[in-house]
Formats: structure tokens, sequence, C-alpha cells
């Protein structure tokens, strides 16, 4: 099954892409290549089979429930590119 | 036509633990923006979470409490979407297996009688940070102190099928929650938030209707508000010929109404897979032994209990036991006094009437569970009246005294049950009121009756209200007799 | 000095022969004057490996002794340093000074190594020829217009060019091996979950490994010793004490049970490669090792499961990159979804953005049973395959690649051809096992790489059958032309 266009456009906004105009052609030609790649899977039987999430199969470790971390604000927002009163800006959020 | 309201509710209880449910950062409300994101809390690259047990173990204690079947091994997924609060891009949650299945909660209806509500799930997942839309030259601030404050999500079935019995519901919650000791319930800082799916159908129609989500209504009267209002929109829709939509909406208290919030309607895919940076949760049989061990007595069960040991009413047992503290306040005042029903009359009345006027919390009574069950003693071995009582009352909110002993010397309240006293009072007054005397004599039995409440008050204010209101009346009788 | 390998260099360091100041600045000249044809580094960190240098010296003179002390590496630019730019090979990671370290980073700094720098890699660790950089591609130094494979690139380039001893990188799909073996290194990936993946910038989170490249099975042995170990701060770390690695390498080959796989011989592989792999399955029987001849069915399923479960991982993680608390950010939004798209757009390269947009519709709404929920199965049916293999055989032995270092540019516009490439290291992510490459002899003077796998935790016989075949060879003794 090959992806149309308007599919490709779909996905790069559902994962925040922009993409160049010229661009979407040549993506979507790939796209379809991978996907065409990956469709090999369907042929496997998989019947009875368990998906495996992690390799180890282990379980989750539990944290202490204990305050360790500092105020450490001004270095990280050091590396931010717009900051102001302690806040990170972002262009205006309308709910 | 009739209608009926279908209402399913999925609560957000903020879990009250030390640190964040995957990183060690502290979660107290109100602090300086941003001070409170650790590296994993900012979603920084190559940090990774680590769960927090106790967030675990409280999830546990809710899921015994409303005797549900807690999974042997849940998963966290992740639920991928694009917002700033959010700053992994993604909010860990729980998906297919969350850690509390199905339950149920039982719930105290305004006419006294009770209502099974079926709990789907409880999962939890981490909180997402605020957006702050001040001016900022036209841009947002993101604070994401609470980016990672451990959530129970709690959902209903579509259970319930009025706006008192949602308000009821979540009154429930509150109580359990907070009695458990897991969540501080306050809603106002939004540590217990609610979003309200309501419908309507036909009355006898066994489909559902369509849906609308009104998201985070933050207080008993806006639920209330805010389901009613909505439901009177979706009918006055439908019977105008209109259909309701499958969306989400916001309430606004200011107008009291709902609107709809275009924003968030654009078909969300959120792409939930298992979290790959944690792994499956398991939970041990011994562990929720220990838990189980660990249960304070529940509201459903002090309210029996209060009924079956005190012989209270189901509604008096049902309000004394709707917060842990004001049932421990109830029976500190009952260790003291000894008697369950004068005391639940004093806590239900003269406290709660004077919390309600300033607003006060029951933890912060002026008047202790000792101070009110030291002076419930005194009415009951008669060294004060019940009027004389609310005096003394008073006094103790003021800290006119330390105890009701105290009040009562200090101001001489002290009940006069001195015979001759009181005998030498009454003389007083009835020589006062020859006049009346007189008539009273004069009269029948009928007029007598009215005429003899006169002398009662005339006795009880030359007491200043101390003179024992029995003895008063006995003698008082046979000297009109005389 | 820059001819010694990892193990010669601790040695002379112990010895006093000289001083790790006099070494680090011998190789931070020889970085300055040869790695503009490589392009193997992205930042070299000059005066912080000369203060680890004179601190390690110090801690030498005070009579400290580990064997690491005063060593110089570098890290791939994955791994987060502290107030120093860690750009995972993206342009979204510009001004990106990490505010901490990698577990990987503190523990190879405790271990009292020489930072040098930072290297180039395949952006966020997505290719196999360290092409896809936003820093430019890096050369073979075998072949300055062949690539050194990727996506640990720069980590195989640089320790090739004996620009330094050894190196860290990490191996989702083959990033260590692949590039080890194009390069004529030894490279472990160990088993998932035995070194920390805290500060490890993740492509793909339940198949990225850490490990070491260097020249020999020592010096690796040597790194992964400093690299392993449990780590509260990594969910998926092992709480299981790590093995003597260096104790390990000496044990005899006698009785060692050597399992080939069918599949590995098939269609696809350069015929000189298997002939050059046999070669090493005969020294290896010289060696006391039987031989056996095994089958892992579900090997060919295995590149279309780890292109669905890599992506759709990678699609979530690299939601981050946002343009709001740290990296690019594109300029003058006009509002949020520009600032989302167009930071992303801008910020991350043409292979990234493909292997989002592969992640995102494997986990989108009616497509994750096909896709995601099907390559999760596979993932067992191949984890199954090892577990039968293992219940017959001590080590699985192979080929590394199907190919030799092929010319830059050659694959750039076809990524599914780029794809094939890592058929023989994919298996070991999925299945979490550790695998290991080494030199194997060289054809039309490009080098060979044999790759071994082993059971889980069995790193320490990995390194043992890769040292005993060095010491009867010599081809990991090798150095490219010029360098």
């Amino acid at each position: 099954m090959a992806l149309e266009r308007s599919e490709v456009e779909k996905i790069a906004h559902l994962a925040r892409l922009g993409l160049n105009e010229g661009d979407i052609p040549r993506t979507t030609e790939t796209l379809n290549n991978i996907l065409g790649l990956i469709d090999q899977m369907q042929a496997v039987d998989t019947s009875g089979i368990e998906p495996l999430a992690h390799p180890l199969e282990a379980t989750q470790r539990l944290r202490a429930d204990a305050v360790t971390e500092e105020n450490r604000r001004a270095a990280y927002q050091a590396i931010a590119p717009a900051v102001e009163n302690g806040l990170y800006l972002v262009p205006k959020v309308i709910e | 036509m009739q209608w009926e309201t279908v209402i399913g509710l999925e609560i957000h209880a903020q879990l009250s633990t030390q640190s964040k449910i995957f990183s060690a950062s502290a979660i107290a409300f109100g602090a300086e923006p941003n001070t409170q994101a650790s590296l994993i809390d900012l979603g920084m690259p190559g940090t990774l979470p680590v769960l927090n047990a106790e967030a675990v173990r409280m999830a546990c204690k809710f899921g015994l409490a409303i005797d549900a079947e807690i999974a042997g091994k849940n998963i966290f997924a992740r639920k991928n979407y694009f917002y700033p609060d959010l700053p992994k891009g993604y909010q860990t949650s729980q998906m297919d297996d969350p850690i509390v299945g199905k339950g149920f909660l039982d719930i105290t209806l305004e006419d006294g009688s009770q209502k099974r509500i079926g709990i789907t799930r409880a999962h939890l997942e981490e909180d997402a940070g605020k957006s702050l839309h001040e001016d900022f030259h036209g841009m947002s601030g993101i604070d994401l102190n609470r980016a990672g404050t451990p959530l129970l999500e709690i959902v209903s079935e579509p259970d319930i099928r009025s706006a008192k019995e949602a308000v009821a519901y979540v009154k429930a919650i509150h109580a359990l929650v907070r009695y458990l000791g897991i969540c501080d319930g306050n809603m106002a800082e939004g540590s217990l938030r609610c979003d309200c799916n309501v419908s309507v159908r036909p009355v006898g129609q066994a489909e559902y209707g369509t849906r609308a989500e009104i998201k985070n209504v933050n207080s008993f009267r806006f639920i209330e508000k805010a389901i009613n209002h909505e439901v009177q929109r979706q009918i006055e829709l439908i019977e105008d010929g209109g259909k309701v939509v499958q969306e989400t909406r916001l309430y606004d208290p200011n107008k009291d109404q709902t609107r709809s919030m275009r924003s968030k309607e654009e078909a969300n895919d959120y792409r939930y897979f298992p979290c790959p940076d944690l792994l499956p949760v398991i939970i041990e049989q011994s562990f929720l032994d220990e838990v189980r061990a660990s249960l304070p007595e529940l509201p459903v069960q002090k309210r029996a209990r209060f009924e079956a040991e005190f012989g209270l009413s189901a509604y008096d047992a049902d309000v004394l036991a709707s917060s842990r503290e004001l049932a421990d306040y109830f029976e500190a005042v009952n260790s003291v006094c000894g008697d369950a029903k004068l005391a639940a009359n004093w806590v239900m009345g003269e406290l709660s009437s004077l919390l309600n006027k300033d607003n006060l919390e029951i933890q912060q009574s002026p008047v202790s569970a000792a101070q009110l069950g030291g002076m419930i003693q005194r009415i009951k071995d008669n060294t004060i009246s019940g009027k004389i009582a609310k005096m003394v009352f008073e006094a103790l909110a003021t800290g006119e005294g330390a105890t009701a002993d105290e009040v009562i010397e200090k101001k001489g309240l002290k009940q006069v049950t001195d015979s001759g006293a009181i005998e030498k009072m009454l003389d007083e007054v009835l020589a006062a009121n020859a006049e009346q005397v007189e008539q009273y004599r004069a009269s029948d039995e009928a007029k007598r009756g009215k005429m003899f409440g006169f002398f009662v008050g005339q006795a009880m204010r030359a007491s200043k209200g101390k003179a024992n209101p029995g003895q008063v009346n006995e003698l008082l009788k046979k000297k009109l007799e005389g | 000095m820059h001819q010694l390998n990892l193990a010669e260099i601790a040695r002379g360091l112990a010895d006093k022969q000289f001083s790790s100041e006099e070494l680090t600045r011998s190789l931070l000249a020889r970085i300055q004057q040869l790695d503009p044809q490589l392009n193997s580094f992205i930042t070299v960190t000059e005066e912080l490996a000369l203060a680890q240098a004179k601190a390690a010296d110090a801690r030498r003179s005070a009579g400290e002794n580990a064997p690491l002390l005063g060593a110089p590496i570098a890290h791939k630019d994955l791994f987060c340093t502290e107030g120093v730019l860690t750009s995972c090979g993206s342009k979204i990671l510009s001004g990106f000074k990490a505010p901490y370290n990698a577990t990987v980073v503190e523990k190879l700094a405790a271990a009292g190594t020489v930072t040098l720098g930072k290297l180039n890699m395949d952006e966020f660790a997505m290719g196999s020829a360290n092409e896809s950089s936003h820093y430019g591609p890096v050369k073979n130094p075998w072949d300055l217009t062949r690539v050194p494979g990727g996506s640990s690139g720069g980590s195989a380039a640089a320790v090739a060019a004996r620009l330094l001893p050894a190196a860290t990188g990490t191996d989702t799909g083959g990033s260590i091996r692949q590039p080890a073996a194009l390069t004529n290194l030894t490279g472990i990936k160990p088993t998932y979950g035995r070194v920390s993946r805290w500060g490890m910038i993740a492509y793909a989170s339940s198949l990225d490994q850490g490990g070491p490249l260097a020249r020999t099975a020592e010096d690796c042995a040597l790194m992964l010793q400093a690299m392993a170990g449990f780590d509260a701060k990594d969910s998926t770390s092992v709480e299981q004490p790590v093995d003597d690695y260096l104790a390990a390498l000496t044990q005899p080959l006698k009785g060692m049970r050597i399992g080939l796989p069918k599949e590995y011989f098939g269609a696809g592989l350069d015929a000189r490669i298997a002939d050059a792999t046999l070669a090493v399955v005969e020294e290896l029987k010289k060696l006391g090792a039987t031989v056996k001849d095994i089958s892992l069915p579900n090997m060919q399923h295995a590149i279309p499961a780890y292109y669905v479960i890599a992506p759709a991982e990678a699609s979530s993680n690299l939601s981050r990159f946002d343009g709001v608390r740290f990296g690019y950010r594109c300029e003058n939004p006009a509002n949020l979804e520009d600032l989302y798209k167009r930071s992303r757009g801008e910020g991350f390269g043409a292979e990234v953005k493909r292997r989002i947009m592969v992640g995102t519709y494997a986990l989108s709404a009616g497509y994750y049973d096909a896709y995601y929920l099907k390559a999760q199965k596979i993932r067992r049916l191949i984890k199954n395959d090892f577990v039968s293999a293992f219940n017959e055989v001590d080590v699985i032995l192979g080929p590394t690649t199907p190919n030799l270092a092929w010319k830059l540019g050659e694959k750039s516009d076809d990524p599914v051809a780029a794809y094939l490439e890592d058929i023989y290291t994919i298996t070991a992510n999925l299945a979490g096992i550790p695998g290991l490459s080494m030199p194997a002899g060289f054809v039309d003077g490009l080098p060979v790489g044999v790759q071994l796998l082993a059971p889980y935790f069995q790193e320490g016989r990995l390194l043992n059958v890769a040292h005993q075949y060095q010491q009867v060879t010599d081809w990991h003794t090798r150095a490219p032309a010029g360098f």
C-alpha cells in the first residue's frame, strides 16, 4: 500500500516536521520504498507469538521517594533559546 | 420528551508524594517558576525516568480501597503530542495495562440512600507543566515545576445520572483519597481535577447519546453548575433538531456556560506505545498484603460503625465520616464526654456553623475536641444548661478560657441547683409580680399554661440563666399552686 | 607514541616512560595536523584534556595506579559532557552545551581517562556511513574516498588513524561493529543493560547500547571494564556485577563451540568477505575450538522489524527537540505550530526526518498492530532463534558486514540499500545479546571484519575469543598508510 502525498503531509504534521514543498514528491517516494521493505514482515507467521518490548524481559526497579534535586534553573536556562523571569518563552498558546 | 442524563467522570488526583513520579524533584505548590524542574522534568536529551515507589504504593492503596483488582503486571506507555507544557513531546501514562482495574465506590445520595458507582480503572501518569498567558511581548511563558507530578487518573463508569450524583461521587472520591493520605484534595490548587463526560438520551433508550467532555472543572459547585448547564445545552440542541458533537468543552464559571475548545478539536492521534525507557511494573501479592494491612478505616466502614456503635442516624454518621479529620474530631469529643449523640449534635451544630462562618477547616478549629468534650461533660452533670453551654462555647472559641470549667468559674455560670437558693429567688420574683400571680391563680388551666412561661422567663432572667431549669419549673409550679 | 595501543599506553604510563601530559600534547598536535582529512572530531577539548592529563599525572605521582589513569580517549558526540557541545551530529542541538555528564563519561573520567574531544557521527546515530552528520561526512583513513561506516564513524576513523587509542561509541543496529569492521578495529556492543544509557542521547531506547572501539580486544576489555556497571539512573540497567574482562582474555579456546549460521553466508555477501571469515574459523580451530553449522531462520526478517521498532521509538524520543528549552530554534516563528515545524524541519537532516516519519506512521491509529506489534513479535522470534542456537554453541561467528567500505555518496540517495548493510548486526540489538567485531584481513586494501555473538552477559567470552585470535594474527596491528 503506497502513501499518497496527503498522507505524507498528515504524518509530517503529526510529527511537526516542516517539509519544503519541493521535497514532498521525493520524500513520498523514499517513504514508499522504506514501507515496501517493512511490508515484507507481513509474510511472517507470528500467530501465538507474544510481542517482545525489551530484550531482557526484566522488571521495573522502584526509586525511594526522596527529593535530592536542587534548583539549577540558571544553569539549565543558560542554554535555552528564550527565557524571561524564569519562564521559557514560546509564541502565544491559544486555548 | 423526558431526558435521562448519563455522566462518567475522570478525576485526576495529584499524589502527595515527596518527589515527582520519575525524578527526584520536589512538588511543592507555588515555588518560583522552573525551580523544581530537573533535567528529567525538562526533558533534557539523554535523561531517563525511574519510577517512584511511593506513587505505586499509593495507587495500590486506592485500588484496594475500591475493591479493585490490582494488575500483577502494569505497563507505562507514551502518549505522543506536541504542547509547550509537555517537555518530552509525550506524556508517560498507562494505556492497555493500568495499575488499578475495575472497582466501585458506594456514595450516599441526599435522601440518605446509597448508590454504587463503578470505577473502570485508575492509572498512574505524569502531570504537565503550565502555560502562563500574561503578556510577555505577545509570548506565553512556560513553567515546568508541575511537570512530572504524579497523578492517579480515576475513570468512572457512566453510572452517574445527575449533577448532584456527580458531586456526591466526587465528594466521596475526595474523602477517600484524603482518608488514604494519597492526595491533599486541594481543588483550588488543582490537586484534584475533574473532567466530566456528559450525554443525554430519551428515557428508556438503551444506547448512550453522543457525549461532550468538559475539561478541568475545579470545584464541587462548578461541577454541578457545569453539568447542569451542559445537560440543558444538549437537550435544547437536540430538541431544536440539532446534534451533539463529540468534543472537548471548557466551563467558564464567570459566564456559567461551557464552550468548545476548538484548538484541541483537530483529530488527535496519540500514537500510544509501551515506554521503552521503563520496564513492566510487577506488584507482588506480599506487597499488596502489606499495603492492605496499612489501610486506615475507610469512610464506608466508619459510617457503619458510627451507626452501630453510637446509634447515630444514617445522616449524622455520613456527615461525620465525610472527612477523616472531622470523624477523628468527633471521636475525640466523644471519648472525653462519653455521649455520642450530644457530641454529634455539638460537632454538626454549633461547631460547624462556627467553622463555616470563619471559613475554617476542622483542623483549624479554635475549640479543641478536648475543650468541647469537657464542656459537654458539664452539660451532662448539670453544671450548666444547654443554653449556658452556648455561651461557654463562644467563650472557648474566643479564647476566654482554656477549659469549660475555667470559663464557668470565671464567668460564674455555674448552674444553681440548691433548692433553698432557688426558692428564695422565686419568692422574690413572685413578690415583684404579685398582680400576675393573682391573675394566674384566677385563671383556668388553659390560660395558666401560657402565663406559667412568663414566670419561668422572669425566674431565669433573675438567675441570669444559671438556675437549673428543671428545678425552677418544679418549684415554681408548687409555689403558684400553693 | 601514537602507534601505541591502549594497553601499551597504560604500561608506558605505569612505567613512567612518558607522562599523560606529553602523550596528550602529542595526540592533540596529531589531531590538529591530520583530522582535517578525516573530519572525525566535532569538538576538540584541548583545555579540558590538558587539565585532566595534568591531574592524572599528579594522581600517578601520588601513587595511584589505575589502568586507564592518564589514557587519552574521546566520546561519540551523543554522550553528554557538561559544558561541552553535545551535538548528536545535528543542527538541532546547535549550541547545546550539555548541563550534565553521561554516566559513561563520569565513569571513564573517574577511571582517570583524558578526554580529547567529541567525535563525529551520523545524525542521531541514524546511518551506517557517517554521511548524515550536520558537521559533514567522516572519511575512512584506509581510503579517503570511502565511508568509515556509521553511526560511530568519527570514533572509528579517529582510532584507526591513530589520533587516539580508544573511543566510546554506541550501537543500535551495528553502529559500533560495522564501522569497526570497515576501519580494521575491534569494537564491542555489550548486552543491553550492561552499560548505562543515562546521558547517552537516545535513538531507539530498547536497542541502544554504549561500548568501546579500539585496536585490540584487550583495549576493549580495558575500556568496557570502566564503562560497564549498574546505574540506578537507568531503569533498564541491569543490577549484576561486572565480570573481570581482562582475566577472561587469557582463557584457552580449547573446546569452545563456534556456530556458523548458514543465513550469514547466503546471497548478498561479498565472496571475498566470506573467504576471510572462513579463514578466521580455521585459525580458531587451530586454537582448539570446534565448529558447528547452525541456523537462525528468522534473521532475514530482522531488517523490516528493526526499521519499524527503531524509527517508532525514535519518532517519540526525538519529540523533545522542539526549539523551546534548548538547541536550535527557527528565526521569528509566526506562531506555536510554526515554531515546532520550522525548528524541527530546519534542525533535522533528511535521514532523521525520514525515520521520524516512518516511526510516526508505524505508531499511528490503524497501523499499530500491523507494524509495531508485528515487529515486536518478530523480535521475539529472533530472540528465540538465539536462545536455541546458544543451547548448541558458545559463540556465533559470521561476517560483520556484507560489503567492504563503499564510496562516499554511493548509497546516500538510496536509504533502503544502506539499510541492507545492517543485515548481520541488527539481530544482536533486537535480541539484546552482546556482539563484537574484530579485524579479519583485507580485500583490495580495505579491512574486513568478523563478528562474534554470545549469550547475555558473555562479553568476557567474546573478548576472550578475539584476544586469542589476535595473539596468533596481526591484522589488528596494521595501520592505514599515511597514519
